[in-house]
């Protein structure tokens, strides 16, 4: 019976592989699901005027475009906050730490940042930023929040990123004479930009997602910016804020909509991510 | 003189990340302290009745305790099945094709926004729950029908939410088991399943354990999915009750809430990070080992 011809079956090993397939094909069908039931949802209700209007009701319009602008805010604001602390961290990590023990317990800071749920942040945002700082619900306490929630991701790509330049350019470069930070900020940032770059666009997903932080820190503001600069003062509600709301006003055809520009926002920065992967890092570093 | 103070700007860079965790750790204990001292530590955390504004306040959050960590485990349960095979599928099984295909709809789902996932789970979770309440507690009048918002339903969004966390970790550690142990076993007459389940799982156990702990900080942490979908009244996690979790308990009373009831509401989030903490730590001891073991 059992020979190269008539081969045993094992049955457990056919159960174990239609479970195999079954799972990843339950995946897969509860993703596509979820993108078409958007799309059911959203289309038949879709029009130019959701996105180019505000919520006004002197104006009588309910459209997002102020939701879509204090999202652009939002994610601006906390970039330009967060980045530079990120990859300056991530620069002393890789290029100047010598005592293990203190990278150590940074690492574990950082570890411990990431695992802390997005409520917690907006506690503490809406505490200390809020009430001590004095900032209220405004567009700057929910940047400074999202801050430490996306430092660590820019941190740990960042340092990844730099890690991965060969030890022979930092020699090359202290060879002919380059200072320290010279070499940095000439040879091996430029090195390490795609790497870095991918970082910040995980950043910006997480950025475009959150709601719970923002909802203690920036508030459900929905007016259009009065002036460039204030508006970062102003309360300002991003896209999910919004759909929270109309979620919670059973408004489901305007949620759905926000829903769909949410979900082509998010595969955007997916295909962005990877296509900065392919084109600048082809063999893996 | 540059380079000195390059050198000065970046040791302060790596070192807000621990000032940042210092300052949340303090701040949640001084916002989540005062409560515990007013009310009393047991009265808090081992009442079972909540009612904030009523005439004589009680504020016990053992239910709500109960339900995130029964809620919790439950989510765990059923998605890590699901997710160690879809791992194994990613990294034994398929094709470079399916790969791709598998793995950026995974990418799609861990993108997602939680709201988007408390959307999807009003209009197609809770009615289709709804409807096997009806069909249980036809004959109850004793049961309080909660429309398909309730534990089961919430437990369903978690389960969903911490799918990419449990399949991406997995599949990364399924990968780094080193090649030769897969032709080792093969060679030896193993199949290819015998070779996955018996030789690649062991071996690439520490990586899973780790994806199934981050799934529990994940399904710990989760608000804004399960806000509308859990029903949002404290009672015990029964499949079929209105729960509230240590998150939306927070979110769903926080921006009315004044005096000693805000306070209790921040010893909520005390607790909560607490349980984070505590997940945390389990986290890198795990990690330490690893590499000890290597």
């Amino acid at each position: 019976m059992n020979s190269l011809y008539n081969k045993k079956v094992r049955y457990r090993d056919e159960v174990l592989k239609a479970l195999i397939y079954l799972s990843s094909l339950l995946v897969f069908a509860l993703v596509l699901m979820m993108i078409v039931f958007i799309l059911v949802k959203a289309l038949p209700y879709l029009n130019l005027a959701f996105f180019t209007t505000a919520k006004s009701t002197l104006k009588g319009t309910d459209g997002i475009l102020s939701n879509m602008i204090n999202t652009i805010y939002v994610i601006v604001v906390t970039l330009l906050i967060a980045c530079p602390i990120g990859i300056g961290g991530a620069i002393y990590l890789s290029e100047y730490a010598k005592n293990q023990k203190f990278v150590e317990i940074i690492s574990f800071a950082l570890e411990v940042l990431s695992g802390i749920p997005s409520i917690i942040y907006g506690l503490f945002g809406m505490i200390f930023f809020g009430e001590k700082l004095g900032l209220g619900y405004s567009i700057l306490n929910g940047s400074l929040t999202l801050s430490l929630m996306i430092l660590p991701i820019l941190t740990r790509n960042a340092q990844l990123a730099l890690s991965n330049v060969p030890q022979s350019y930092r020699e090359a470069a202290r060879g002919i004479g380059a200072q320290k930070w010279y070499m940095i900020r000439t040879v091996l940032l430029p090195s390490a930009i795609p790497g870095i770059l991918t970082g910040i666009i995980l950043a910006m997903g997480r950025i475009v997602a959150e709601s719970a932080v923002l909802i203690f820190t920036a508030g459900a503001g929905y007016f259009m910016p009065s002036s460039i600069l204030g508006h970062i003062l102003k309360s300002g509600g991003t896209l999910t804020v919004r759909l929270y709301f109309e979620m919670n006003n059973a408004n489901y055809s305007a949620a759905f909509m926000i829903a769909l520009l949410l979900v082509v926002v998010v595969l955007g920065m997916n295909a962005l991510a990877k296509w900065i992967a392919r084109r600048f890092d082809v063999n893996g570093g | 003189m540059i380079e000195k103070g390059a050198a000065a700007i970046f040791v302060g860079c790596a070192l807000l990340s621990i000032i940042a965790v210092v300052a949340i750790t303090a701040y949640m204990i001084i916002a989540g302290t005062p409560a515990l001292k007013q009310v009393g530590i047991t009265d808090i955390l081992f009442g079972t009745i909540w009612s904030p504004s009523s005439a004589n306040p009680q504020f016990g959050i053992l239910y709500v305790i109960l339900t995130s960590i029964i809620g919790t485990a439950l989510a765990v349960l059923l998605g890590v099945p699901v997710g160690l095979l879809s791992a194994v599928f990613l990294s034994e099984i398929a094709s470079e094709k399916w790969r791709k295909i598998l793995k950026s709809a995974v990418e799609l789902l861990a993108g997602i926004p939680s709201v988007i996932y408390g959307l999807l789970g009003i209009i197609l979770i809770c009615p289709a729950v709804y409807q096997i309440e009806l069909a249980i507690y036809k004959n109850d009048p004793t049961h309080q029908f909660t429309g398909g918002a309730n534990f089961i339903s919430a437990v369903l969004v978690l389960t969903l939410m911490i799918l990419p966390t449990l399949i991406n970790i997995t599949e990364t550690s399924l990968k780094s088991v080193p090649m030769h142990y897969r032709t080792s076993s093969l060679a030896l007459g193993a199949t290819k399943i015998q070779t996955i389940f018996k030789v690649v799982i062991p071996t690439a156990k520490k990586g899973i354990m780790s994806a199934v702990v981050l799934g529990v900080g994940r399904a710990i942490g989760e608000t804004m999915a399960i806000l509308s979908v859990a029903g949002n009244s404290i009672n015990l996690p029964l499949p079929f009750a209105s729960v509230r979790f240590l998150t939306t308990a927070i979110a769903s009373e926080m921006s009315y809430s004044e005096g000693l009831h805000r306070q209790v509401l921040f010893t909520i989030g005390l607790v909560l990070f607490v349980f984070i903490m505590i997940v945390n730590l389990v986290l890198s001891h795990m990690m330490k080992q690893g590499e000890n073991n290597e």
